[in-house]
């Protein structure tokens, strides 16, 4: 077989198209980057909510949407609470107006008269985005805009994503969705611009009777952490095996 | 003469090198594999410096004390002392400088969020101090009679 | 403090036009995936079938169907042109589509449409390359002498898909054929796979209770080949009887012998109808155990799909998809003596059932809330009064089916491939 110069180019340039592509998708941080962030490491970000202690004011809501920029108008929010209302013949009535952005001062609940003596239990249920161990909405992105820090907390890049949509169908809490004026992906940071610096998050911050608290779970002296370790804690939707780092105290089965 | 049955192929090949060749014209240097690894950070890193920058709108009741230290003094011996100056008054960014002047919400709507009675047993909600509205002076601010930062009834 | 826009901010919120919310919702949940998440597999399954098609004449030699072979790589190629367009069209930032090629996240099954729509898009531009070789090199000879600029126009764009490649010897010719038989046979089971990814987006979302299943991919696969089928059974009937008339109302009808004017041929359509009937049985058969399981096992979501598959989508799901889109054909195509027309008719009301089907699951699958105590419906934007309504509505939609028509006939000037004997 003759071998011409030609042929030994062509497949040169063939053998360098093939490895060119996998390694151009697979950057990998070089040692002094990845050095740098070492320091991130030894957090691990985690939150623990007293559902016994909130009494559904919704200040955190409106705290959460003044501090990130979203639209106060829309019922779209980072964070939301939600009422639920279990009746004595086993009915559960749950609502959320505007995410719980003006609090609940109506006892009416879906558009219901309930006679306080129907009621077996009723109690509040903050909720945001879990920063899960195994984000099921970052798994899905198409194209690397969201993804998780160090820390544990996943952020979107809006200067990437597409706006598929796919992050919000993955995300088994609902705690997504399309930011209506910059229309790409949104959700909870756990005011990353907060934490970094030493601050606590808006929500914590506003909650006046502590059903909101922040913590690193990596330092066992955290109050937060001795308390997910000490105390009887759940946390949601633990079937799908994404690993929330937001643990509930007091969290009763009609929870959704 | 040679085949010609591998043209194609140059072509697809063409198009995937000139793929190749845009792609660092137009793919941010800093995209990679992060920390949690190819899954969980396929990202650009400088996305996380942006958002670190985002922002503070809050301050924190201490940024508060600093001038209004009356309002803080009292506020603080007060039942009101577990809640942020910032709840009602809104985020006080670069106050005084900007914006100049805070919100002050005198609604009735501001104080039903905690005091509008709810009958509900397993919440710190019906443990607290809280009014039916339509019984209670329906329609008129709260703060005509009660004073916000140091309520005392 | 003060909101700027009070008046209309449900319009800033994507989707809040057209979800009515009931019961208990989460806040940021609404019905994101409209009905362009509902064309793109469609016009996936139609490219996958249409191609299948092709092949039965490359690869297996089905001589009969050699005419409508080449009209269905031509078609099968101006759907696959179509098919990323509904895509394009539901995206918030579609400028920024082309991420997907250059920084592809490979856990995500919607990143796998990258690699493989190109690399089908490759393989049916090769196969039409070279069916067309020698049409594109006879064009360049035979358009040398004209004048004109667009006979020139036409000339080099002939000469440039030549790609240089001008012998049109024996040995040639047969290496064009043996190209040909090994793109169609390979096209096969990709194509596959560009369907059965499909559903694989919507089988891997462990949110969502409808769609987490892993017959999900099974099922789109063989709902793809059903509705390529029934596409190009469809079409066939179609030409051949409208070459019948165009015979019989032409100058020279009376010249026409008895084996011409035959039409749309019944031995043909009841070959393909029985593939048809086949892999219908495969499709239901799968979707009838996903169902019934689901039923049996009753997992914590089964009370609220209940409420959804036997009530609020009972009319969607069991009278317009599984009755008349496939025991209604189902029948027309068994009963005895079956003629070109039934045929026909049960085709169409095939491609009804699986463009039901697609329905069904993606709009389904937002029809409940993940707190699984509440519902959203869907309301298709008829009307547009903005693009956001243009877009993801039934115009948008009318829109894609119309599109691979427009873009075929456009093919069919340089690559034609609708030639009638007369």
């Amino acid at each position: 077989m003759k071998f011409s110069r030609r042929d030994v180019l062509k497949t040169a340039m063939k053998g360098a198209l093939v490895m060119a592509l996998p390694l151009s998708a697979f950057k990998i941080l070089s040692p002094s980057e990845a050095r740098a962030s070492v320091r991130e490491s030894n957090v691990r970000w985690g939150f623990l909510v007293d559902t016994n202690k909130c009494v559904g004011c919704g200040f955190c809501v409106k705290a959460c949407k003044l501090e990130n920029e979203v639209p106060y108008e829309v019922p779209l929010t980072r964070t939301w609470v939600e009422r639920y209302v279990i009746l004595k013949d086993g009915r559960t009535l749950i609502d959320t107006p505007m995410g719980g952005r003006d609090g609940f001062t109506d006892p009416k609940i879906q558009e219901r008269d309930v006679n306080p003596k129907d009621i077996a239990k009723a109690f509040f249920v903050p909720k945001l985005c879990n920063q899960c161990e195994n984000p099921p909405c970052v798994q899905v992105c198409p194209v690397g805009a969201t993804y998780q820090t160090a820390s544990g907390v996943s952020l979107v890049d809006r200067e990437w994503c597409i706006g598929c949509g796919y992050c919000i169908m993955a995300c088994p809490y609902g705690a997504r969705f399309f930011h209506p004026v910059h229309h790409v992906a949104e959700k909870c940071t756990f005011c990353y611009h907060r934490i970094t610096q030493g601050m606590k998050t808006a929500c914590v911050n506003a909650c006046p009777f502590g059903a909101r608290k922040l913590g690193n779970l990596k330092d066992l002296s955290d109050p937060v952490t001795k308390t997910i370790l000490s105390e009887r804690v759940g946390i949601l939707k633990d079937a799908f095996g994404t690993k929330p780092q937001v643990y509930y105290l007091g969290l009763d089965e009609n929870v959704r | 003469m040679k085949s010609h049955v591998l043209r194609p192929l140059w072509v697809v090949l063409a198009v995937v090198a000139l793929t190749m060749a845009i792609r660092p014209l137009v793919v941010p240097s800093d995209f990679g594999v992060g920390e949690r690894g190819f899954m969980y950070s396929y990202h650009r890193k400088s996305n996380e410096g942006e958002w670190r920058a985002f922002k503070v709108k809050y301050q924190t009741k201490e940024y508060c004390s600093e001038c209004h230290d009356e309002q803080y003094e009292s506020n603080m011996a007060s039942k009101h002392k577990v809640i942020q100056c910032e709840n009602c008054h809104g985020p006080a960014l670069e106050h005084p400088e900007e914006p100049e002047k805070l919100v002050i919400d005198r609604s009735r709507a501001q104080c039903l969020r905690c005091h509008a009675y709810l009958p509900y047993p397993s919440s710190f909600r019906a443990k607290m101090k809280g009014i039916v509205s339509s019984e209670h002076n329906e329609g008129e601010p709260c703060a005509d009679c009660h004073d916000p930062h140091e309520p005392d009834l | 403090m003060t909101p700027e826009v009070v008046h209309g901010a449900e319009m800033m919120v994507h989707g809040a036009e057209w979800t009515i919310k009931e019961l208990f919702t989460y806040p940021n949940e609404y019905v994101y995936w409209t009905i362009q998440i509902v064309m793109y597999p469609y016009l996936t399954g139609l490219v996958a079938g249409a191609f299948v098609l092709s092949s039965l004449y490359h690869v297996f030699g089905q001589d009969d169907l050699k005419d409508i072979a080449k009209f269905a790589l031509v078609f099968s190629f101006a759907l696959l042109i179509v098919a990323p367009m509904p895509l394009l069209f539901h995206l918030q930032q579609p400028q920024r589509n082309f991420e997907v090629m250059l920084t592809p996240h490979f856990t995500s099954a919607i990143a796998a449409f990258g690699m493989v729509y190109s690399f089908y898009m490759a393989i049916v531009a090769s196969e039409i390359w070279f069916v067309y070789r020698k049409f594109f090199v006879e064009q360049t000879i035979e358009l040398k002498g004209k004048a004109g600029i667009g006979n020139m126009l036409l000339r080099t764009l002939y000469h440039i898909l030549t790609l240089g490649a001008y012998d049109l010897s024996e040995g040639a010719i047969h290496k064009d054929e043996k190209a040909i038989k090994l793109l169609a046979a390979v096209g096969i089971p990709v194509a596959c796979f560009l369907h059965g990814y499909a559903g694989f987006i919507f089988g891997s979302v462990k949110a969502n209770a409808l769609w987490m299943t892993p017959l999900m991919p099974v099922i789109f696969i063989m709902s793809a080949i059903v509705s390529g089928i029934a596409l190009c059974m469809l079409t066939d009937i179609i030409i051949m009887e409208w070459k019948k008339f165009r015979i019989k109302t032409s100058k020279k009808r009376w010249e026409i012998t008895a084996e011409e004017v035959v039409g749309a041929e019944i031995d043909i359509v009841k070959k393909t109808a029985k593939y048809l009937l086949g892999f219908m049985i495969a499709a239901l058969t799968l979707e009838l155990v996903d169902l019934i399981f689901r039923g049996y096992t009753a997992m914590k979501s089964w009370d609220i799909l209940r409420t959804v598959i036997y009530g609020k989508d009972f009319t969607k799901i069991f009278i317009y998809q599984y009755g008349f889109g496939n025991v209604l054909p189902f029948v027309l195509l068994l009963l005895p003596r079956l003629t070109v027309k039934r045929a026909a008719i049960a085709a169409a009301l095939v491609l009804f059932g699986v463009f039901m089907m697609r329905w069904n699951v993606v709009i389904g699958g937002q029809a409940f809330s993940l707190s699984f105590a509440g519902y959203m419906e869907y309301h298709i934007p008829v009307i547009p009064h903005s693009m956001e309504t243009f877009k993801e509505g039934v115009t948008g939609a009318l829109f894609m089916g119309i599109l691979p028509f427009i873009l075929f006939w456009l093919f069919n000037k340089i690559i034609p491939c609708l030639k009638f004997k007369q």
